[in-house]
């Protein structure tokens, strides 16, 4: 997997022109804009807006697995947290929305900067049972902490005005808002990716002892890395809390940790855009599936195993083999 | 009546046996998890999903057939551990020469699926597990009731636990699997069918698993979640012991028990994350874990 990538982005590497993206990602971007941009006037606005919580959330994870090597099971902890302070910032506060999702993507980060040096202590699938086991206190502290509601959640939280002034009670007004953190987002996780730090990581990512020789404190690349994702999952966390009004245990359990694994292998790991079309994939079946409870939780377990034993490139994956370019 | 600290003996003895109780779950599941990881290198997220299995095959066992406890006992770590050893040969063996994070995917779907199909058919309410009649009353220790059930699942589970540890270390049987461990090529070319050690012990470390699901059937509401949350802690024990020894996961899985329970004394609100805070700290101090070697 990891050979790959490293051909794929060299290829990337020697076709970026001066303005640091290739030819073909400014044109998918700029579709993917196109799309976004139009899709609140073709579906629900809501049901959009929590298609790109989750893009963002699944770019910010892959952020960390695909590029920095590193399998956290418990990003649901930075995510729920982030949407649980923001969701208190908003309501009890009664902190402009902006503000609000600062607050709660500020308390992510700094949750990943704990979680983050310790679980860098370790690799491998001890690092994924440490994050798993650190995001699990998380879900504990949120089930009994006064100010999280416990089952209820924190309810009817007030999407407010954009900086005091614009009213964000409109689903569409709200969506362009979403939308643009989103995008940002993105775009900020492309830069990070392609920048020299980022090449760094993948040199760390594919072969460690290497990336030491050659004189790299690779454990505070390791953290920087642990501390962006987390903070842009934050990120996403806490702009999903405005939309759907609700913080609760749900964003904090490990399923919501597990999901977003899914979403990202089903989607491509270490690919731009995989996670993109795995989030949407993913969110999209829940949608339609709602209805058949339980079964839900099994066709996520068969996509799990049948993306491991069959399809461990995932969609974009695939796709970037056939049309023989990074994506 | 004596008092320790402001706390009623019976109070503090009682947080103790539920911690030792707690302490044999964890030890047997951690046991399981390190034979599993010291021969496949994986990490068996089944593991809970196998454990409420064990405690659901007992109950039907039960309820359809009428077959009671004792011969549960026997019949489900069996069963579930050929479930186990399927599983292994059609999975899990395809996944062996790539990085063991797939293992870990493969096996958390796997898990998604059982509770999901257990969850569709038994609904998240639990089923009754009675005890057996020749374990039910307490013995009267003059200053605590002891039940006899709970006094069973610590000797049961400290037995298992022992003589796993006396198969690895101390027979014939148990060195190949060392051997194995370190290098399963030139284990191989002495003629042991790695392979096959390989399923056999995956179907061993399940049957661990499903033993304990039959053990807390009569103690906890057997239902389909009861493994997921419990594995996570696991996990924790697992990290807090480190995975290169047999006899550190046992007593590392009592010892937690037992300062889970002293918590729930002193301090009931940090119970459930006491022993997450324990694995910070052990990961400050001693990164590759209390009984762990530097990898």
């Amino acid at each position: 997997m990891a050979a790959d990538i490293e051909t794929l982005d060299k290829q990337s590497a020697t076709k970026a022109g001066a303005a640091g993206m290739p030819r073909l990602h400014q044109v998918i971007f700029a579709a993917l804009l196109a799309l976004a941009l139009a899709a609140p006037f073709m579906l629900y606005p809501v049901f959009v807006m929590k298609v790109l919580c989750f893009v963002l959330f699944a770019c910010a994870f892959n952020l960390l697995l695909g590029f920095g090597g590193l399998l956290s099971f418990g990003h649901a902890a930075y995510f729920g947290s982030a949407s649980y302070v923001a969701a208190h910032a908003a309501k009890v506060w009664g902190l402009t929305p902006e503000l609000a999702i600062l607050c709660g993507t500020a308390a992510a980060a700094a949750l990943g900067f704990v979680f983050g040096g310790l679980a860098i202590r370790r690799a491998g699938i001890y690092f994924a049972m440490v994050t798993l086991a650190f995001a699990q206190m998380v879900y504990f502290f949120a089930l009994q902490a006064p100010f999280t509601g416990g089952e209820d959640g924190i309810q009817a939280v007030p999407r407010g005005d954009l900086l005091g002034i614009i009213s964000l009670r409109s689903d569409l007004t709200l969506y362009f808002f979403v939308l643009a953190i989103v995008f940002t987002g993105l775009l900020l996780i492309y830069r990070i990716v392609h920048s020299p730090f980022g090449q760094v990581l993948k040199a760390i990512r594919d072969n460690e002892p290497r990336a030491v020789s050659l004189g790299y404190r690779v454990n505070r690349y390791k953290l920087a890395i642990f501390v962006l994702s987390a903070t842009l999952a934050g990120l996403a966390g806490s702009t999903k809390a405005l939309v759907f009004q609700l913080a609760s245990l749900t964003d904090v359990h490990w399923t919501m940790s597990g999901e977003v694994v899914l979403m990202t292998l089903l989607g491509g790991m270490g690919t731009v855009f995989g996670p993109i079309v795995g989030a949407a994939a993913i969110v999209t079946m829940q949608n339609y599936l709602a209805g058949f409870g339980a079964w839900v939780t099994v066709i996520q377990g068969t996509i799990f195993v049948i993306g491991v034993l069959l399809f461990r490139e995932g969609i974009v994956g695939v796709l970037s083999r056939w049309l023989k370019k990074s994506l | 009546m004596f008092e320790l600290l402001g706390i009623p003996p019976q109070a503090l003895f009682g947080q103790l046996l539920l911690g030792l109780i707690n302490g044999s779950f964890y030890a047997l599941l951690s046991l399981g998890l390190a034979v599993i990881f010291g021969l496949l290198n994986i990490i068996n997220f089944t593991h809970g999903a196998q454990y409420m299995m064990g405690a659901f095959v007992a109950w039907m066992l039960l309820h359809y057939l009428g077959i009671g406890y004792w011969w549960a006992l026997v019949i489900v770590p069996v069963a579930v551990g050929l479930t186990g050893i399927v599983l292994e040969r059609l999975m899990i063996s395809r996944l062996y020469h790539l990085d063991h994070l797939y293992g870990l995917l493969l096996t958390f779907g796997l898990a998604l699926i059982i509770q999901g199909l257990f969850r569709n058919q038994y609904g998240i309410s639990g089923e009754a597990y009675s005890i057996p009649s020749q374990l039910v009353g307490a013995q009267n220790l003059g200053f605590m009731f002891l039940p006899n059930y709970r006094l069973w699942v610590i000797a049961v589970s400290a037995a298992v636990c022992l003589g796993t540890w006396f198969v690895i270390e101390k027979t014939r049987l148990g060195a190949y699997l060392r051997a194995a461990t370190e290098n399963p090529v030139l284990v191989g070319a002495f003629g042991i069918n790695v392979p096959r050690l390989v399923t056999l012990t995956y179907g061993f470390g399940v049957g661990l698993a499903a033993l304990a699901g039959v053990l807390a059937a009569p103690i906890y509401s057997v239902n389909p979640n009861m493994g997921a949350d419990l594995i996570i802690v696991v996990f924790a024990v697992v990290v807090i012991g480190g995975m290169g020894s047999i006899l550190g996961a046992i007593v590392t899985g009592f010892g937690l028990g037992l300062i889970e329970g002293l918590t729930r004394v002193f301090y009931p609100e940090g119970s459930a994350v006491v022993i997450f805070v324990i694995m910070a700290i052990v990961l400050l101090v001693k990164p590759a874990g209390l009984f762990g070697r530097t990898a």
